[in-house]
C-alpha cells in the first residue's frame, strides 16, 4: 500500500470510501451517545434537583432602566433633567383583539393618531410578550380615569417612567440636541443588554454624541410571578447605575446674549476659549423647541419646522457652509509673513485693479481708484483685495491650501458632535477630484479673498479664528468640560490637550497681524471701526461679506438699499478679546446680512459684552483704549452704530461715500462659483 | 420552443407524479421526524396566544414545498448535478459577497432581498460546499494528498469566512463540516487528519482574538450561565431546568410548564428541542436520537451503494452534515455546547433550513435511483 497508484483505481476507492463511511457512521453513533448520556445526566441523575427548580420557577428576572445623566452650564445651570411621569403599555399577547380594545380604550383616553401610528410600527418590531408603549406623559385625569376601567382592558397598563425635559427649550436646542424613542435603526447599533428597559436613546447633539456616559448600567430585580406571569413580590433588586452627569463649557448667559443678539435674523454665532477649545456659546438661529420630539413628534409639527422657510432643524453652525469671504484675510497675511513672503513693511500699489501678469484676468478693489500704496497692517484694516490678490498668487495655490490646513480649513473641527459638515479647502488635487480640470491662477487670487469654491461652517471659522487667537496652538473645540457621577460628587473635568504643535513660529509675524486686525476695530479708517468703543479690553476683528449671487459684470454696485444688500450678502464678523492675550473668540455669520462690519459686528460685541460681565477679573469699564495706530480723534468721527444701538444700524464705512473702503464682496464670475 | 419545453415539462411531471424515484426508508424516516417535528411546535407555540395555528401551518407549508423539491430534485441525474456543480458553488459564493457588500438584515446582515421574497445565500452554500468538495476530488487520486488537501481547504474556508463574518457562526460551522465531511470520506490519511485537528485546536487562542465580543460572551456564559442573568444565562439556565424536570418519561405533550409559562426563550426556534424534552422525557429523546440516526445511516449506506465518487462523497457528507446540527443544537440545548444559531433539523420553527435540507435529501434519491448505472 505503501506505492502511489498511477492511475485512479475505482475499486479500490470503494473500498476506501466504504471503510470511511462505516467509520464516520461509527463516530455519529458515539456523538449521539454522547448527547443521550448528557440529556441522561439532566433527566435522570439530576431530575431531583431540576424537578424541584421547574416546580419553584416562578422567578423571573426584570430590567430597571438607568436614569439618564442631567446635562448643566458650566456654572450649573440645569439645561437637560428627567421628570416622573406616567405612560401606558400595552402587552400584545395578553390582547385578543387590538383593533377592538383601541376603539375601547380610545373613549376612556384619547388617542391621537401619532401615537397609534408610532404604537403600531414598535408593535411589528417588538415580540408578542414585550410591553409597548401606547401613549407618553399622561395627565393626572387620565390615569384616573383608566385606573377605574383597568378591568376592562386585559394587558394594559400605567407605567411610571423618567420623561427628558429640557427647561431652557431652544436655546440650547442646536447644542444638546435630544432623545427621542427608540426605533429600528437604533435596535441594530444599540447592545441589547444594556438597553434592556429604556425607551430613549440620545438622538442628535451631546445627548447623542455623549450617550455613552448618559446611558448608565441598567440593574435587575428578580420578581415572584404567579401562573398568570404576574408579578407577586420582589425578591432581589441590584440597582441600575444612573448615567453620568455633564457639564457643558458653554455659559448659558452669554448663549442667552447670543441668541437675544442674533434674534429676527438667520445665522449662527460660536465663541470659543483660545487657551483651551471650550466653546463659550453657540447659537443657531432660528430654533426649534426639543421637547416636541422626546415622545415622537407630530407629523403637524414636524412638518411646519422641516418645511419652515427658515429652516429652524438646521444647525447652522455646524452645518451650515458659506464662502468666508475677507474673514481669511488675516490667516493669508499671517502665511506670507511665516512663509517669508512678505515683511509688515512691504507695500503693494492699490489702482483698483488687480491682473494675473501676462492674462487679461482682472479682478478690482472695492474702491475706485484703489488704496493707494499700502502695507500689510493697512490692506487687513481697509480689507484691500488687491493686496491680498498678490499675496495669493506669490504663493502658490499649493503652499496657499496647506498654510490653511493648518488652521483646521477643509476638515472637521473636531468638535464633539456628531454630523459636522468640513467645508470646502480648494486645492489642486480637490478640483480634479470634482470638475477634472486643472487650476488656473485667476482662482488662485479669488481664493485669496475666500471666494470661489472656497466654504467653511461658522464653527470651523470659530476654530480657525481660535487657533490664530491662541498664538497659533491648536485645541479642537470642545462643549463639555466636566462630567460627574452625582449631583453631589466632585465634577472630573474631561482634558482636552492641544491636538498639536503651534502653527506659528514668530511672535513678531503675529503681533503684526494682530495690529492689523484691532485697527480694523480701532482705527477710524478701519471696515469695523467703532466696534470696540467702550470696552475695557482691547478688540481685534475683521469683517467679511461674500455674495450669495455669482457676479457676471465687474461693475461697481451703486445700490446701497440694506434690505437688498442682505438679501444678497452673507455678512461675518471675527473677533477677539482682549488682543494681547485673547481669552475669547467669537464668528458671527449671517445669512442675509448686507454688510459684514455693520450687520455682524454688532452682534459679535454684544457677546463680547456678556462674556465681560461674567468675567469676574473684569477692569473697569474704561473708555476704548487706543491702539497702536488708531488716531485720537474719534469722537469726530463717531458712528451711529455704538453697539448697544443695534444690529441694523449703519456703520461708519457704510454711510460714506460708494468710493469709501468698504468692505465689499469679491467677485466670482458664475464659472468660478459652483452651484 | 415553448411548446417543446412545456412538453417536456409535462413528462417530468408525470413521472415525478407516476414513477417517483424516492427511496421509501429514507422518506419514511423524513416524514416521521416532519410529524414529530410539527407536534413539537404546535405544543412549544401553544404558549404564545392567538399564533399557534398560524406557525404549525406555517411550518406545514415549508415541509410540503421541500417534500415537493425534493421529488422534482430527485429527477435530476447525477450527471447533471455534477456538471452544475462548479457554477452553482461560483454563484453561492457571489451571493455571499452581494450580502456582504449590500446585505441587509436585523443585526446579522446575511439576508438578500429579491423583491418578492428574502433569500438567505448562505442556505445554498450548505448544499453546494460538499457538492464542490465532491466535484473537486472526482476525478483525482484517492487519497487525496496535502496539495488538494490545501486545494480543498481553500474552497471550503472562502465562502464559510463570508458566512462567519455576517456573523452567524452556526451556519459557517455547518457549511465548514460539510465540506470536510466529503474530504474526511475521500479518505484522507487518519494521520494528515489528526495533525490538521492539532493545529486547529492549536490556532484556538487566535480565533478567540478575532471573535466579536457577543461570541465570546456566549462562551464565557456557558461555562457560567449565573453571570448573565439577563441575558444568554438565562436561555441556557430556563433550558436546561426544561430538559432536567422532564425526567425519563417527560411531563406529557403540551405540558411543558417551562415554554407555557414563557420562561425559556426561543423556545419554538433554536431551543425547541428543550420543550420536546421536557415533554418526552429521556425516552422521547432516545427515540428522537434513534430516528436521526437512522436517517444518517440510510444516507451513508445509499453512498456506498453508489457507482461513482461524486455522488458517493456528496451523498455521505449530506447525511454526515446532519449529525452536526442535531449534536450542536442538542448540546446548547443541553447547556453543553455555547449558543450558536443552529436549529434542530425539520423541528424548529422558520426559516429555510427544512426546505434546504429536503431539497438535499432529494439530491440524495437521485443518487439512489441512479445507482445501478455507470457515467
Amino acid at each position: 500500500m505503501k506505492l502511489r497508484r498511477a492511475i485512479k483505481d475505482s475499486r479500490s476507492e470503494l473500498e476506501l470510501f466504504r471503510r470511511r463511511a462505516l467509520a464516520g457512521f461509527a463516530l455519529i453513533l458515539l456523538g449521539l451517545a454522547g448527547l443521550v448520556v448528557r440529556y441522561a445526566t439532566l433527566q435522570v441523575s439530576r431530575y431531583d434537583e431540576f424537578a424541584a427548580r421547574s416546580e419553584n420557577n416562578r422567578v423571573k428576572p426584570i430590567a430597571i432602566p438607568p436614569a439618564r445623566g442631567l446635562i448643566f452650564d458650566r456654572n450649573g445651570v440645569l439645561l437637560a433633567n428627567n421628570v416622573p411621569a406616567f405612560r401606558l403599555e400595552v402587552v400584545p399577547e395578553q390582547v385578543t383583539d387590538m383593533q377592538a380594545m383601541l376603539e375601547r380604550l380610545g373613549q376612556v383616553i384619547p388617542l391621537g393618531q401619532d401615537d397609534l401610528d408610532a404604537f403600531r410600527k414598535q408593535l411589528k418590531q417588538s415580540r408578542r410578550f414585550e410591553s409597548v408603549p401606547l401613549k407618553m406623559r399622561l395627565s393626572e385625569d387620565e390615569i384616573d380615569r383608566f385606573a377605574v376601567n383597568r378591568w376592562r382592558f386585559p394587558g394594559v397598563d400605567v407605567v411610571p417612567y423618567q420623561n427628558r425635559r429640557y427647561p431652557l427649550g431652544e436655546l440650547f436646542a442646536h447644542v444638546i440636541g435630544y432623545v427621542a424613542r427608540i426605533d429600528a435603526d437604533d435596535l441594530d447599533r444599540l447592545d441589547p443588554a444594556s438597553y434592556k428597559g429604556t425607551t430613549h436613546v440620545g438622538r442628535i447633539g451631546v445627548e447623542r454624541s455623549y450617550e455613552d456616559m448618559l446611558h448608565g448600567t441598567p440593574g435587575y430585580e428578580l420578581v415572584e410571578v404567579n401562573a398568570d406571569g404576574r408579578t407577586q413580590r420582589v425578591l432581589q433588586t441590584h440597582p441600575a447605575i444612573a448615567g453620568k452627569n455633564i457639564y457643558l463649557s458653554i455659559d448659558a448667559r452669554i448663549q442667552k446674549a447670543a441668541e437675544q443678539a442674533l434674534a429676527g435674523q438667520v445665522g449662527s454665532a460660536v465663541a470659543i476659549d483660545p487657551r483651551n477649545g471650550q466653546v463659550l456659546a453657540m447659537v443657531s438661529v432660528p430654533s426649534f423647541d426639543p421637547n416636541l420630539f422626546v415622545d415622537g413628534i407630530s407629523q403637524v409639527d414636524y412638518r411646519s419646522l422641516n418645511t419652515a422657510p427658515d429652516k429652524p432643524l438646521l444647525n447652522r453652525a455646524l452645518r451650515g457652509v458659506y464662502p468666508p469671504g475677507s474673514t481669511v484675510k488675516p490667516f493669508l497675511a499671517l502665511g506670507g509673513l511665516e512663509l517669508g513672503l512678505r515683511t509688515p513693511a512691504d507695500s503693494v500699489l492699490s489702482t483698483g485693479t488687480f491682473c494675473v501678469p501676462g492674462t487679461t484676468f482682472c479682478r478690482r478693489d472695492d474702491r475706485r481708484g484703489g488704496f493707494g500704496t499700502v502695507n500689510l497692517r493697512m490692506a487687513i484694516m481697509w480689507s484691500v483685495n488687491t493686496y491680498f490678490y498678490k499675496l495669493a498668487l506669490d504663493m502658490g495655490i499649493d503652499r496657499y491650501d496647506d498654510w490653511m490646513s493648518r488652521f483646521g480649513f477643509g476638515q472637521p473641527s473636531g468638535i464633539d458632535l456628531n454630523g459636522e459638515s468640513s467645508g470646502i479647502l480648494p486645492s489642486r488635487a480637490w478640483k480634479t477630484r470634482r470638475y477634472k480640470t486643472p487650476w488656473f491662477p485667476g482662482e488662485t487670487i479669488i481664493a485669496g479673498i475666500g471666494q470661489g469654491y472656497w466654504t467653511v461652517t461658522p464653527m470651523q471659522l470659530a476654530h480657525a479664528l481660535s487657533i490664530l487667537a491662541g498664538h497659533g496652538v491648536p485645541y479642537a473645540p470642545r462643549l463639555v468640560m466636566a462630567t460627574q457621577t452625582d449631583v453631589d460628587a466632585p465634577k472630573q473635568p474631561l482634558p482636552n490637550p492641544p491636538s498639536g504643535p503651534s502653527v506659528i513660529k514668530s511672535p513678531a509675524d503675529w503681533q503684526a497681524v494682530v495690529d492689523g486686525m484691532q485697527m480694523v476695530v480701532n482705527d477710524p479708517r478701519g471696515t469695523g471701526y467703532g466696534l470696540g468703543k467702550g470696552f475695557p479690553y482691547t478688540i481685534a476683528g475683521k469683517s467679511g461679506t461674500a455674495e450669495i449671487y455669482s457676479r457676471h459684470t465687474d461693475a461697481y454696485n451703486e445700490n446701497t438699499n440694506l434690505a437688498y444688500l442682505a438679501s444678497r450678502h452673507r455678512a461675518w464678523f471675527e473677533m477677539f478679546a482682549p488682543a494681547e492675550e485673547p481669552r475669547i473668540a467669537v464668528v458671527v455669520s449671517l445669512e442675509n446680512g448686507a454688510w459684514g462690519a455693520s450687520s455682524a459686528g454688532p452682534i459679535a460685541r454684544k457677546i463680547l459684552d456678556a462674556w465681560l460681565a461674567t468675567q469676574p477679573d473684569a477692569p473697569p469699564d474704561t473708555p476704548l483704549q487706543p491702539g497702536s495706530l488708531s488716531s485720537p480723534d474719534v469722537v469726530s468721527r463717531a458712528p451711529p452704530n455704538a453697539p448697544a444701538s443695534g444690529a441694523s444700524a449703519p456703520d461708519a464705512a457704510t454711510d460714506a461715500t460708494p468710493d469709501a473702503p468698504q468692505d465689499e464682496p469679491a467677485n466670482a464670475s458664475s464659472q468660478e462659483n459652483p452651484p | 420552443m415553448i411548446e417543446m419545453l412545456h412538453v417536456r415539462m409535462k413528462r417530468l411531471l408525470r413521472r415525478v407524479l407516476t414513477r417517483p424515484r424516492i427511496d421509501l426508508p429514507l422518506a419514511a424516516g423524513l416524514l416521521l421526524l416532519a410529524v414529530a417535528g410539527l407536534c413539537t411546535l404546535y405544543s412549544a407555540a401553544a404558549g404564545d396566544g392567538g399564533t399557534t395555528s398560524g406557525q404549525v401551518v406555517g411550518q406545514a407549508m415549508r415541509f410540503v414545498l421541500g417534500f415537493v423539491l425534493m421529488l422534482l430534485i430527485s429527477r435530476i441525474p447525477p450527471s447533471v448535478l455534477r456538471n452544475w456543480t462548479p457554477w452553482l458553488y461560483a454563484g453561492s459564493t457571489l451571493l455571499l459577497v452581494v450580502v456582504s457588500v449590500l446585505g441587509e438584515g436585523r443585526g446579522a446582515d446575511r439576508w438578500l432581498n429579491l423583491g418578492v421574497m428574502r433569500f438567505q445565500p448562505s442556505e445554498l452554500a450548505k448544499l453546494t460546499m460538499p457538492m464542490m468538495v465532491a466535484w473537486y476530488l472526482h476525478p483525482r487520486q484517492l487519497p487525496p494528498r496535502w496539495k488538494d488537501i490545501a486545494m480543498v481547504g481553500v474552497l471550503i474556508a472562502v465562502p464559510a469566512y463570508l458566512i462567519g463574518k455576517q456573523p452567524d457562526l452556526g451556519t459557517a460551522l455547518l457549511v465548514a463540516a460539510a465540506g470536510s465531511f466529503a474530504l474526511f470520506l475521500s479518505g484522507m490519511a487518519w494521520w494528515r487528519i489528526g495533525l490538521l485537528l492539532a493545529a486547529a485546536a492549536g490556532m484556538a487562542p487566535v480565533a478567540w482574538h478575532f471573535m466579536h465580543g457577543y461570541q465570546r460572551g456566549r462562551i464565557l456564559t456557558m461555562l457560567n450561565p449565573e453571570s448573565d442573568p439577563l441575558g444568554n444565562g438565562w436561555h441556557i439556565i430556563q433550558s436546561q431546568i426544561a430538559v432536567g424536570s422532564g425526567g425519563a418519561f417527560g411531563k406529557g405533550w403540551m405540558h411543558s410548564s417551562q415554554a407555557q409559562l414563557d420562561f425559556l426563550p426561543e423556545h419554538t426556534t433554536d431551543f425547541i428541542f428543550a420543550v420536546f424534552s421536557e415533554e418526552f422525557g429521556l425516552l422521547g429523546v432516545c427515540l428522537m436520537m434513534v430516528l436521526y440516526a437512522f436517517i444518517i445511516g440510510r444516507c451513508l449506506w445509499i453512498a456506498m451503494e453508489a457507482r461513482e465518487t461524486y455522488s458517493r462523497l456528496l451523498a455521505g457528507a449530506i447525511g454526515m452534515s446532519l449529525f452536526v446540527y442535531v449534536f450542536v443544537n442538542g448540546g446548547m440545548v443541553s447547556g453543553m455546547l455555547p449558543v450558536v444559531g443552529v436549529p434542530m433539523p425539520m423541528v424548529s420553527y422558520g426559516g429555510t433550513s427544512a426546505v434546504t435540507l429536503l431539497v438535499g435529501f432529494g439530491m440524495l434519491m437521485s443518487i439512489h435511483a441512479h445507482r445501478k448505472r455507470h457515467d
